[in-house]
């Protein structure tokens, strides 16, 4: 199967409330930008998502690039849309915006 | 990789991006091209939200974004900019 196809990338993040490609596990992120998008997340209290590691899988690597139209990892995918990297979740953190972005999806922070 | 130098002129030149009031491009990765760090000051931004700023400089630096390792940027208004210097 094609990992980095449209498809395949449709099953992972449609219908799902949270996911996050990111370089490394939330556990052991292995990049700072990475890392933060994962502690912002940890701050408003949000432990259950789903993460793909890229590093694992270089055709998902870049079919998310392509798929988001968004050249840099992390990228964050609320409700099957992309919102961001770790530029923009850390602006939305700061401005509330991350706060009413979750509770759309039934997450309390 | 690219240099400070070469990414100031391409956001400076670029249409989408309009007329730039103010611009701050630090190489962040002691001068070898791969981590920068941006502050870009554009009316194009007006009435954008950030996703929307945000691809639109990406847009500017597609050829660059695919060697550049790490890209952090502020993308504000005129006058949130003002109020930026201003806090």
């Amino acid at each position: 199967e094609n990992t980095g196809s449209k498809e395949y990338i449709d099953g992972l993040v449609k219908d799902k409330k949270l996911v996050v490609f990111m370089k490394g596990t939330p556990a052991a992120p292995k990049c700072g930008f990475s890392n933060a998008v994962v502690q912002i997340l940890d701050f408003h209290g949000v432990k259950q998502y789903d993460s793909f590691n890229v590093l694992e899988d270089e055709d998902l690597r870049q079919g998310i690039k392509e798929y988001s139209n968004w050249p840099t990892i992390p990228q964050v995918f609320i409700d099957g849309e992309f919102v961001g990297g770790c530029d923009l979740m850390l602006e939305m953190h700061k401005n509330g915006e991350l706060v009413d972005e979750l509770q759309k999806v039934g997450i309390k922070s | 990789m690219s240099s400070t130098e070469h990414i100031e002129e391409k956001l400076r030149s670029s249409q989408e991006l309009g007329d730039i009031t103010h611009l701050e491009v630090v190489d962040m990765s002691d001068g070898c091209g791969a981590k920068f760090q941006t502050v870009i000051v554009s009316s194009k931004f007006e009435g954008l939200p950030l996703l929307q700023r945000h691809r639109l400089v990406n847009k500017v630096l597609e050829e660059e974004l695919k060697v550049i390792h790490a890209f952090q940027m502020k993308t504000l208004t005129p006058e949130q900019w003002e109020k930026t210097k201003a806090s």
